[in-house]
């Protein structure tokens, strides 16, 4: 039971991410990714005659199936599983932060950069708002996420899953490194 | 009618991530096991911290292995997983042969992930950890996970002017 607890290490969560892949194959054909529940929404919410968005999505209603099923699972992890001690990160990592005010190490998101007040700030807009919208036009734009391009699509040797994989990586690099810490200083 | 199918076909066809290949008709509550396996899933993100806006700070400041680690083990999973299947000819549950899917390079794949990255290590999350950051009680991550459904509508709506 201490092990529930205590943060799994990667050589545990990994091969159980990278099962993911086998287990949607056996359970019903189904190739692994999660940004597509994001277009199935749109496509059911407000397709808006956009010929993306006209599609049969109910065919792919197993997609909000699973992705309801990982918001649970956080409700699950955080409530009978919780680790009762603060995120360990690297001392480096935590003296840069807190020169951003970041000092709250209680929860998985920064709650002093995160949070219903901050949301109205430049800061917060900025990181939220502005950071989501990213994500959400990126992965379609990429035709994928971490998710389908980086476990699925590497695990069955796609060469554009791999030019996508980097092209994260190298997005990551530029905004953490170098355009984050302005946004942070706001 | 007939042109709209098609159109619809060759759309989905660019988007390898949202085809489906089974060509069996369920009743609804078959999508329970993809419930299931959602809530392991979601629990191994949180335990991992895959979803920890932190971690994935550490990661691209290459402070940390972690995330590195998780990616690459998943990844060699993946791949064995893969070959076994194509190797024995493993069936679905189902008894449907399981297919695969080739992918077209084309352009977007480098736009649009070198702007997905960006918004990664800003929100310290993909599309999955989003649902699971929100099911940790961070209710304002619900707004994220808002507007990221906007820019992918948005990027709908834009499709034919962005170069592919």
């Amino acid at each position: 039971m201490d092990f529930l607890l205590q943060p799994w290490p990667w050589y545990v969560a990994g091969p159980l991410i990278g099962l993911t892949v086998p287990a949607l194959l056996i359970m019903g054909n189904k190739s692994f990714g999660i940004s597509s529940s994001l277009r199935h929404i749109c496509a059911s919410c407000m397709p808006a005659n956009i010929p993306f968005f006209k599609y049969e999505w109910k065919k792919e209603i197993w997609n909000l199936f699973f992705v309801f099923g990982i918001f649970l699972g956080g409700v699950i992890a955080i409530n009978l599983l919780a680790n009762p001690n603060p995120i360990e990160v690297n001392p480096k990592l935590a003296a840069e932060l807190a020169t951003y005010g970041i000092t709250n190490y209680n929860s998985l998101i920064p709650e002093d950069l995160m949070n219903w007040q901050s949301l109205f700030s430049l800061r917060g807009l900025m990181v939220m708002i502005g950071g989501g919208f990213l994500v959400g036009f990126g992965t379609r734009y990429a035709g994928g996420c971490t998710s389908g391009h980086a476990i699925m699509g590497l695990s069955n040797l796609q060469l554009p899953s791999l030019i996508a994989t980097m092209s994260f990586m190298i997005g990551g690099f530029i905004m953490a490194n170098l355009i984050l810490p302005f946004i942070l200083s706001l | 009618m007939q042109q709209n199918t098609h159109t619809d076909f060759e759309v989905r066809s660019l988007d390898a991530m949202c085809v489906n290949e089974s060509r069996l008709q369920h009743k609804w509550y078959y999508n329970i096991k993809y419930l299931v396996l959602g809530v392991l899933f979601g629990i191994v993100f949180i335990k991992s911290e895959v979803v920890s806006w932190f971690r994935i700070q550490e990661m691209f400041r290459m402070q940390s292995f972690h995330m590195y680690g998780i990616i690459g083990s998943a990844v060699v999973v993946g791949m064995i997983s893969v070959w076994l299947i194509k190797k024995f000819n493993i069936k679905t549950i189902h008894g449907e042969e399981i297919v695969f899917h080739p992918k077209k390079f084309n352009k977007g794949q480098i736009y649009g992930g070198l702007i997905f990255g960006l918004g990664w290590a800003i929100t310290g999350a993909c599309p999955g950890p989003i649902f699971a950051q929100i099911g940790t009680g961070a209710t304002v991550i619900g707004i994220t996970l808002l507007s990221a459904i906007a820019g992918t509508w948005v990027y709908g709506f834009l499709r034919d002017k962005l170069p592919h």
